[in-house]
């Protein structure tokens, strides 16, 4: 419902030292119309370019700090809000490619009233300069 | 004497601009008082960041924002994670105790109808009556397409309540289960995404000639060989039940409260595809009374081409109930005092 809205295209930024970066990030919004605990979120899967990035490789923070994405599995205690961005954060040596990429999410959602899970993808043309001011 | 029906908003209806951040819960109330939508129906998950901990401060705050508009809250949204945790599925004695936490926070806002998703165990419902009853909550399962009020999952809630003797369990009717005529919007968002014309308009034509789903699917997947968008399309069919509006009359001791579900309202007020007109009909007919809670949900099937204005569609959606409640009245007898 929300799919074209969850990757924030502005927010990509580079992580680690300037010369030699070991990932970036990106801002996203959940693609659902209420808050869901973070034990309900299956995947957030992240590609550049259609090339997949390991999912041991992204950790995700909607404020309080950096998880997993296996430690959401169990992060009971923990709520992405409605319409509220958070971060994801990707190990990626060099990070985000220079020029113009394609960024794929893929939000993979246990939405217990539904009989499958509720999956939102977006797709944004990142033109990456490295990181501005 | 007028009908006893209504006018609310559910804040559902206005998800786009609260995702995008460009509407706030109260510019959404605002809008509600100004065309006399002043019955307020919350989703708290949505609306309440810091759902479920909701500080006596912040109840206060959501008090005191209706008030400020001279609106009231009519229905309280409720959610249950059964598959909270990925290796198990809640326990009954877990199901309660969340539907519990929700009728306390609903009596703590001062809501005295609670929206209870479908998929809710009747048995789990009945376990959560006794709480109801003390704290004077309706607990509404809510009637969603592709469900009717006939279908025998919900007379099973009808049972239960029944077998209680209670009036704090019953019924929700969403009016997408009277989709008498196939949504212009749908097809034109499946039409953008590659189904051919004359594909779209077999389906169109298939459902309003009521034919049972499966056969179109088969018909549009199968002989016409049709591509994603067209099955997909199909597809749609099996969620877009025109149900008889006619059983509300039967049913209306069980509701209080309707969500008023609708995915586009044409300009001149009329809603192409929910039998709005037999259905106010009906409740205006049988002295029902409770809120009509409009419930937008066209964003997703228009954002991909346009900005979506819930407001506007909201406005119009209103025009209509008070055109449609003024026929029925009349049709009735049941005219206002001159």
């Amino acid at each position: 419902m929300f799919d074209k809205y969850i990757i924030d295209a502005d927010s990509v930024r580079n992580l680690g030292p300037a010369d030699a970066p070991t990932g970036f990030s990106f801002t996203t919004k959940l693609g659902y119309y209420r808050g869901l605990g973070l034990s309900m979120v299956e995947d957030m899967a992240v590609s550049i370019d259609d090339e997949p990035i390991a999912r041991d490789c992204i950790r995700f923070d909607e404020g309080p700090g950096p998880l997993t994405l296996d430690a959401m599995e169990t992060a009971f205690d923990r709520r992405w809000a409605f319409g509220a961005p958070a971060q994801l954060l990707v190990d990626h040596p060099g990070g985000f490619p220079q020029g113009e990429h394609r960024l794929t999410l893929q939000q993979r959602l246990r939405i217990s009233y539904m009989p499958f899970p509720s999956i939102n993808i977006d797709e944004k043309l990142i033109r990456f300069a490295g990181n501005q001011g | 004497m007028p009908s006893k029906i209504s006018r609310g908003v559910s804040l559902y209806s206005f998800q786009e601009e609260m995702f995008l951040g460009t509407l706030s819960v109260e510019d959404c109330i605002a809008f509600a008082a100004s065309i006399g939508a002043t019955g307020i129906e919350i989703l708290p998950e949505q609306n309440m960041p810091g759902f479920p901990n909701i500080s006596d401060a912040e109840v206060d705050r959501w008090k005191a924002m209706v008030e400020r508009h001279g609106c009231h809250f009519t229905a309280y949204d409720m959610f249950l994670d059964t598959k909270r945790r990925k290796d198990r599925l809640m326990t009954d004695d877990e199901q309660v105790e969340s539907i519990t936490r929700d009728l306390k926070l609903c009596h703590r806002l001062g809501i005295r109808n609670m929206r209870v998703l479908v998929f809710v165990r009747p048995d789990i419902l009945g376990r959560c009556v006794p709480v109801a009853e003390e704290l004077d909550i309706h607990m509404g399962v809510e009637v969603h397409a592709p469900w009717n009020l006939d279908h025998a999952w919900i007379l099973r809630t009808i049972e239960e309540a029944d077998r209680l003797g209670t009036r704090h369990l019953g019924i929700l009717p969403d009016m997408g289960i009277f989709m008498k005529h196939y949504p212009p919007a749908f097809r034109a968002r499946f039409e953008r995404q590659g189904a051919r014309p004359e594909v779209a308009q077999f389906i169109v034509d298939s459902h309003e000639a009521k034919i049972m789903a499966e056969y179109t699917i088969y018909e549009v997947a199968v002989k016409m060989q049709g591509n994603k968008a067209e099955v997909a399309m199909a597809e749609t069919l099996r969620h877009a039940p025109y149900a008889n509006p006619k059983r509300l009359a039967e049913y209306a001791p069980y509701f209080r409260h309707i969500q008023a579900k609708f995915y586009e309202m044409d300009e001149d007020c009329t809603d192409p595809a929910i039998a709005y007109d037999e259905a106010i009909d009906v409740l205006v007919g049988c002295g029902w009374e409770g809120t009509l809670s409009s419930e937008y949900e066209g964003n997703r099937w228009i954002q991909d081409v346009q900005a979506v204005d819930s407001r506007e569609q909201v406005r119009r959606q209103h025009v209509m109930f008070e055109r449609l409640i003024a026929a029925a009245e009349a049709k009735h007898g049941l005219q206002e005092a001159q």
